[in-house]
């Protein structure tokens, strides 16, 4: 039999994965998985090892969980070599090496990027120092903000009421403390699900004693004389008392470091085909350079082969297993990333899950149950078809939506079901914020560009 | 395709071996004979069904021209009770289910199963003690049966003593859902009937009694009622109570038969048990896909005309879905007909899927792997003495009858 490359890759390559969390691990165990011999080295900017994010806002926050515990199982020794608690700073791709903090740069013949998202920092940075002001992305901020609510403040202000900021506001309820939620938005969850079920939401938080406040941004937070946050100024000309803030505005791509490598690089992600290959600043796609996980932006056949970009735990062990085969496949045994999103959230003793991309929208039908009781599964149509599907403490149902979002069928549904009850016998506009206003932002980032960017700002035309 | 195959699973000579005769019934994914249920065998159709909110389990939904010849059976249950959760669709269903998860498990209840653990152990180590005639053994009479209605009573809140009386009512109540050809079907249902108002009568004595006087157990949680929903009305109690009695044991029994037998047959794998008890977990989930003790889920309707496979399937229609054939598709599973407690993907059926799956799941897992654990560590050289062993009549919960075995001792 012929030696191919591919053999050779395999046997004695060098396979670099930035990125040591989720995407990065899995697609690391897959490559392993699939006969990669070679060297193989992880880089993560954290100190640890790679740990699962879902339980930092829930179960850390309720001390039924331990931040420093919640590492990630392992499926197999992936026998990698770690480059923790060092960043990667730039990206060379015509000599094929990744550049470190440390000023080291490290060869690859193959190269897997997965670096995820961080949490948008309050743009005041003096602000954003004092004490008691957090974000919550990374286990130190889950420690770190657990530890706060431990000390029993006397008011809590989150800042964004998106999935983070509501589970947060959720714990704090749960844990008996006070807690106000400043939203920009007139709802909760309204950029990923809209004013219809953003409606549902705010009923939710007040009557479990959240202090809502939709309509209204947070203009400076105030500090005390040791540097300790004390007060929120409201854009309503008001002022709230707190000694802890959460600052929950979403999330930004880790990409700069890729500015100037020739990368399709920006604040919205980094662009590759379906079979997950970045592709360069021409739009040609690489070889070499597989994406994964938060900071991937790919095209989806479902969804007119948009660019997504998902903050979903299952799209980024998905989209990793999906690299990790292509980078050890020949080309014709490639498999496309056609991932239908998905996420879940617990907030107020309420399941609430999601399929599809209802942020795509515009109308939605409760097909089941009744949002009066919160149980209910919502249908979202775009055009004439399913696009989406919510459900509210109804998610045993969620995989036949599933099924007709991949069977492009059509809105709204035709037929009726167990559980329809008098409000669901009509779709209704599923209220979805103009795009170019900004909120906390939906989970689900449609196009390479908001209709608020107008230009595309990292955009340098090749050298010539 | 076989005409006349669902006659030949229900007929009681394919009992030892129902699957070749699934396998034959695959080959027809929607299989309907003109006038009987439409029967769905195949992996991938029977999960989505499982999850498709066009399809009803309330009989009040099937047409009266549906001919399924397993609704018969059961005509004298509705007069007694009112249908139990197992039969009612959302909204009714969904909150029936969890006012009666709330005291069983999580999240209000979290250790409620676990803690039954010590409970369980003692049962079992009893039943294997007194086992006597270790040349003679019948495990479903001796062990099978008794360890799971024991269980269940103390789980309710059943007297001890009482277990007799409710052992007549349950079998009556088990056997009427076991079509027998040669019984006079209106003595049965007479006979049904009467178990079945038996049964309420002496629940809602003991229902009554711990209203005043409530203690830990599940009759005394789900009497007093907590949580927002409003509380269980005395007639959806009984029929929850009787729900949870009949099916927190018939199955079981059947899965740890099943399970003995299909070890007995596999020594390699018991003996593996012998000296590995975590097997036990992987073992009881690929036992529930190899011998599933519910074969297959009658009455299921559809609400309106739905197509399965390119073939339109009328609303109204009686549906039967065949788990323990979905469990052996070879399109789902490698080796299906192979017992491989090692098995890797093993998204079985044996517990249903969707809002209808097992209830009793938890506790049914807990007392398969103890049952099957400690018969394996106890019983020295087991063997079977007859194989196939006698079957019981029912189609739907199927499992042995007696299962006749020796052993050369029981250890300590």
């Amino acid at each position: 039999m012929a030696d191919t490359a591919l053999d050779q890759l395999k046997r004695s390559g060098r396979v670099v994965v930035v990125g040591a969390s989720l995407a990065g691990l899995r697609a690391a165990e897959v490559i392993r998985e699939k006969g990669f011999a070679g060297s193989l080295t992880l880089i993560g900017d954290e100190p640890h090892e790679p740990y699962d994010r879902p339980p930092l806002s829930k179960q850390v926050l309720l001390g039924k969980a331990d931040a420093e515990r919640t590492l990630l199982p392992r499926r197999r020794d992936i026998d990698a070599e770690w480059r923790l608690g060092v960043a990667a700073t730039g990206l060379d791709m015509a000599a094929r090496t990744v550049k470190l903090a440390d000023g080291e740069e490290v060869p690859y013949d193959r190269l897997l990027i997965a670096t995820g998202v961080r949490a948008r920092p309050w743009p005041n940075e003096a602000e954003g120092e004092l004490g008691g002001v957090f974000t919550l992305r990374t286990r130190e901020d889950g420690v770190g903000l657990a530890r706060a609510l431990n000390a029993g403040p006397r008011r809590v202000l989150v800042i964004g009421a998106g999935f983070t900021g509501s589970e947060i506001a959720s714990a704090c309820r749960e844990r008996g403390l006070e807690v106000t939620v400043a939203e920009r938005g007139n709802g909760p969850l309204v950029g990923a699900l809209g004013g219809v079920i953003g409606a549902v939401a705010a009923e939710l938080q007040r009557e479990n004693g959240v202090d809502l406040r939709t309509g209204i941004s947070v203009t400076a937070l105030e500090g005390d004389s040791t540097g300790r946050v004390r007060a929120a100024h409201l854009s309503d000309g008001t002022t709230l008392e707190c000694d802890v803030v959460v600052v929950g505005l979403g999330a930004q791509r880790n990409t700069e470091w890729l500015m100037g490598s020739g990368l399709g690089a920006g604040p919205r992600g980094i662009a590759c085909d379906a079979g997950c290959r970045a592709f360069d600043l021409r739009g040609i796609v690489t070889d070499d350079i597989y994406v994964a996980g938060d900071v991937a932006r790919s095209p989806h056949a479902l969804f007119g082969y948009q660019f997504l970009s998902l903050e979903h735990w299952g799209n980024a062990v998905a989209q990793a297993e999906t690299a990790a085969h292509n980078m050890m496949s020949e080309s014709t045994d490639r498999r496309p990333h056609l991932w239908v999103p998905a996420f879940w959230s617990s907030q107020f003793g309420v399941n609430i899950k999601s399929v599809g991309v209802p942020s795509m929208g515009t109308e939605i039908m409760i097909t089941q149950g009744s949002r009066a009781e919160r149980r209910f599964t919502g249908v979202y149509g775009y055009q004439g078809r399913v696009i989406g599907a919510v459900t509210f403490d109804n998610g045993r149902w969620l995989q036949f939506y599933e099924k007709q979002i991949e069977c492009t069928a059509p809105f709204p549904p035709p037929f009726t079901t167990v559980d329809r009850r008098p409000d669901g016998q009509r779709p209704i506009p599923a209220d979805f914020p103009d795009p170019s206003v900004p909120t906390h932002g939906p989970t689900i980032t449609l196009s390479g560009y908001s209709p608020a960017d107008r230009r595309i700002a990292t955009f340098t035309p090749a050298g010539h | 395709m076989a005409h006349g195959i669902l006659s030949q699973i229900l007929d009681y000579s394919s009992r030892a071996n129902p699957y070749p005769l699934y396998e034959e019934l695959r080959k027809t994914p929607v299989f309907h004979d003109g006038t009987g249920p439409y029967v769905i065998s195949t992996y991938y159709d029977i999960q989505s069904l499982l999850h498709d909110p066009r399809l009803s389990s309330d009989a009040r939904n099937l047409a009266a021209t549906a001919g399924d010849p397993l609704a018969e059976g059961e005509d004298g249950e509705e007069t007694a009770l009112p249908p139990s959760f197992l039969k009612l669709d959302p909204p009714e269903h969904d909150r029936l289910r969890r006012m009666t998860n709330r005291p069983f498990g999580p999240p209000h209840s979290p250790h409620r199963v676990d803690g039954m653990r010590g409970g369980l152990k003692d049962i079992v180590t009893g039943l294997i003690d007194n086992l006597g005639d270790t040349e003679n053994i019948d495990l479903v009479d001796q062990f099978a049966y008794p360890f799971p209605v024991t269980m269940i009573c103390q789980l309710l809140g059943v007297p001890r003593e009482d277990e007799p009386k409710f052992h007549v009512w349950a079998d009556t109540l088990a056997a009427s859902l076991d079509p027998d050809p040669d019984a006079d079907p209106a003595e049965r249902q007479r006979k049904t009937h009467d178990s079945r108002m038996e049964l309420g009568m002496y629940l809602a004595g003991l229902i009554e009694q711990r209203r005043k006087d409530p203690g830990e157990d599940m009759l005394s949680q789900l009497a007093v009622g907590h949580g927002p929903d409003e509380s269980m009305s005395t007639m959806e109690l009984l029929s929850t109570a009787a729900l949870l009695l009949i099916a927190g044991h018939e199955t079981t029994v059947n899965l740890i038969t099943n399970g003995m037998l299909t070890l007995l047959r596999n020594p390699d794998v018991l003996a593996k048990l012998r000296q590995e008890p975590g097997l036990a977990v992987p073992l009881v989930e690929e036992l529930l896909r190899f011998e599933p003790p519910v074969q297959l889920l009658p009455q299921r309707t559809p609400l309106v005309d739905i197509e399965v496979g390119g073939i339109t399937i009328p609303k109204g229609s009686s549906m039967w879905l065949i788990l323990a054939s979905g469990n052996r598709d070879p399109n789902r599973f490698e080796n299906p007909d192979r017992f491989d407690p090692y098995r890797k993907d093993i998204q079985h059926l044996g517990l249903g899927s969707g809002i209808h799956s097992c209830f009793g799941a938890p506790l049914a897992r807990l007392e398969a792997q103890l049952a099957l654990t400690e018969l394996a560590r106890r019983l020295e050289n087991p063997r079977l003495l007859e194989d196939p062993p006698p079957y019981r009549q029912n189609a739907v919960l199927r499992g042995p009858r007696h299962l006749r075995i020796a052993c050369d001792g029981i250890r300590a």
